[in-house]
């Protein structure tokens, strides 16, 4: 039934370690993966509680497909509640980790309590035990991940861990796993270093079993792999170019976020894009971009791998950093670039190889310096702050040392680890902070992508683009293409996307695959796969199911309708160019009727008939 | 009259000589379609899913128009997502 049917839940403040079963009710309500670890969250912590705080837990969790050979079927999250937002935290990643805990035999593990000393959590198999982390506390995700394999002596060993960011209390650090992928955002590592966690080290050898009738899994997959062959998108475009093509795509209709939203085109956009990522150097003749990578079972290989000029600044005398390494996704070059407006497509892959070296979200950091670079632009911050750095928008060098700051914490890096709201806060221009529900945004100006705005508006994690991906209609024409600068239908696009994603998120499948795959291709492989009898109309329900749960959580942690909202700058001040010139988002006109879309009242507050017919009273 | 012709990802290969960051200045006669120019480049209509003049969407029914004028600029991708 694809579930292993068993959770690991670890006491950190007595040092246990101890198994249960899976809760199948809830299992068959909320699936795996997101839902069902936010069911868990939701049973087991007070909203209310101090994210940073004992009380607080952290839930590492597959779906049932994780581990599969269904293509993608690699990811894992991190739940808990955010610190970054004082909102419901879920944070998905790929690599090896998600289908090795998988193949240990687990569905999830509930890290609870805090440690009295720093610790990590060892499992093979049957076997878990927590262990002294001692000799890794105080070094990178990189180092971490190198200690480990070497003390265990398992090059097979998979590794999610925190770096120093987190142990520093960056409010945006993320759970680095396998060196290069991230449960990025929201803070979920600042939660994990909190609780003295330093590291998930994880071996699996026993397969996934319990596949409910296998030979029609077989074709089930297999039909899958072929749609995502055949489509022009998963099988060329993302392998190919990478997320990074949409720089020029999302420049060119002028939603580009550059130097903290002030603008909405950023001239130095292609030297950043994931064209400029496969031209020569001038100074060696090698491109930017080695190849292109895949996550666990995945036959699109979206992922980049790429080195920086061995003779730029940032690496000149620095070796460890001359080899191939993670590159650059578009939500990191944007926020390392255009948002900065630093166009030096080696700077930007450094500052992401740092931010991938110590766990911290490349967009939260990114928007974060921005929003810093704004405040030095109009004198709130000095060179007193910054320890001496001119923080000038387009500065390559304050981007970098920045991002060294902020791994280890020091310095003005303790600022910047605040976020950009807090940051904002500080200084005394909280408008200044381009966030919402204390998050930064990703890489779409809702100005010139109206759905986005209510998108990004009522997120339950705040600011994000994975949780509503309108942009896929609005300008990319998947699966049809809607007017990007009206309001009209919105709200039903907004709510659509938002229930299948929560439902992809659920299944340990990529989101990605949303390009070619409907929930209708989704739902025949968790039909062979898993007990009970999985339709798509389930799995929309299923979606809206978690996203409703989220919403409660959020609610009585204290959030209202006041904070579905974005900064004034995108509610007020135009667009200085492109297609959306002079226009604001009109979230106004959209939220009403969204609420009511969704069955909440007009304070957002999900109706009792509502609760009711999901199943939520 | 003359227009900026921008090509991009598997489709920059097309670009005529003296392209420069996936675009090009290039003559095209008054009131061409879309299509004219994309033909010309040899851009196969089924790849030019994504058809941006001057920033704004172009949809298919719309390619054989003539609503290209000097100093526009016509952008095209084949279909490509991200994230």
């Amino acid at each position: 039934m694809a579930w292993a049917n068993k959770v690991l839940r670890v006491n950190l403040s007595d040092g246990t370690v101890t198994d249960e079963p899976l809760n199948m009710d809830w299992a068959r309500q909320y699936l795996g993966q997101r839902g069902l670890a936010s069911k868990y969250l939701v049973e087991e912590i007070d909203p209310k509680c101090d994210p940073l705080g004992p009380e607080n837990k952290l839930i590492m969790t597959t779906g049932p497909l994780t581990g599969t050979m269904a293509s993608t079927g690699g990811r894992y999250s991190v739940v808990c509640k955010s610190p970054l937002t004082g909102a419901i935290a879920c944070s998905n990643s790929g690599g090896y980790i998600g289908a090795e805990l998988k193949n240990a035999g687990w569905d999830m593990v509930i890290f609870e309590g805090k440690s009295p000393r720093p610790v990590y959590l060892y499992i093979e198999n049957d076997h878990a035990e927590l262990l002294d982390a001692a000799a890794i506390w105080g070094k990178s995700a990189w180092e971490t991940d190198k200690i480990l394999h070497r003390t265990h002596q398992d090059p097979q060993l998979r590794i999610a861990c925190v770096g120093r960011s987190a142990e520093a209390g960056c409010f945006y650090a993320g759970v680095i796993n396998d060196l290069h992928r991230a449960a990025g955002r929201s803070g979920v590592g600042t939660v994990m270093a909190a609780k003295n966690l330093k590291a998930l080290a994880c071996r699996g050898t026993r397969g996934v079993g319990n596949i409910k009738d296998p030979l029609r899994f077989l074709q089930a997959t297999e039909e899958g792999k072929r749609v995502l062959r055949e489509n022009a998108v998963t099988g060329q475009g993302l392998p190919q170019y990478g997320t990074q093509v949409l720089m020029n795509v999302i420049n060119e209709a002028g939603a580009m976020p550059t130097r903290n939203m002030r603008e909405t085109q950023f001239e130095g956009a292609h030297s950043i894009s994931g064209e400029a990522m496969h031209e020569p150097r001038k100074s060696d003749g090698r491109p930017n971009l080695t190849a292109n990578a895949a996550c666990f079972a995945c036959t699109i290989a979206c992922g980049r791998i790429s080195t920086v000029d061995k003779e730029h600044y940032t690496i000149q005398n620095k070796p460890q950093y001359w080899g191939n390494s993670g590159g650059l996704e578009y939500e990191a070059a944007w926020a390392l670039g255009s948002d900065t407006g630093v166009d030096d497509l080696d700077a930007l892959t450094y500052a992401n190889f740092v931010c991938n070296e110590d766990g911290f979200d490349p967009i939260s950091f990114g928007a974060t310096v921005a929003a810093a670079m704004e405040l030095y632009d109009l004198g709130l911050i000095t060179q007193a702050q910054t320890d001496g750095i001119e923080f000038k928008f387009g500065s390559a060098e304050a981007l970098t040392q920045a991002a060294e700051l902020v791994a280890k914490g020091e310095g003005f890096g303790k600022d910047l680890g605040l976020g950009s709201k807090r940051l904002c806060e500080k200084y005394g221009r909280p408008e200044l902070s381009m966030t919402v529900k204390g998050q930064e945004f990703p890489a779409y100006d809702p100005r010139g992508i109206q759905g986005m705005g209510l998108a990004y508006a009522t997120a339950n994690r705040g600011a994000c683009h994975l949780r509503g991906y309108t942009v896929a209609s609005e300008i990319l024409g998947i699966p049809e293409k809607t007017d990007p600068l009206s309001t009209e239908g919105k709200p039903e696009l907004v709510k659509a996307f938002q229930d299948a994603t929560a439902a992809f998120d659920s299944s340990g499948l990529c989101l990605f695959t949303s390009f070619a795959w409907t929930l209708d291709d989704v739902a025949p492989q968790l039909d062979a796969a898993c007990e009970g009898e999985w339709s798509a109309e389930k799995l929309l329900e299923v979606g809206e199911r978690v996203w409703n749960l989220e919403r409660q959580f959020n609610l009585t942690a204290g959030l209202t309708s006041k904070d579905d909202t974005l900064p004034k700058r995108l509610l007020e001040e135009g667009a200085n160019v492109g297609p959306a010139q002079g226009k604001v988002n009109e979230l106004g006109k959209m939220l009403p009727h969204y609420y009511e879309v969704r069955g909440w009242d007009s304070d957002g507050v999900p109706t009792s008939e509502t609760r009711q017919r999901l199943g939520l009273a | 009259m003359k227009i900026t012709l921008k090509l991009f990802a598997t489709l920059g290969d097309l670009l005529p000589q003296g392209a420069s960051a996936n675009a090009v200045e290039v003559e095209v006669r008054d009131g061409c379609t879309p299509n004219e120019i994309i033909d010309r480049y040899q851009v196969p209509r089924e790849l030019a899913h994504l058809l941006l003049l001057n920033g704004v969407f172009v949809d298919k029914s719309n390619r054989d128009k003539p609503i290209v004028h000097a100093g526009d600029t016509v952008a095209v991708w084949p279909p490509v997502a991200g994230g």
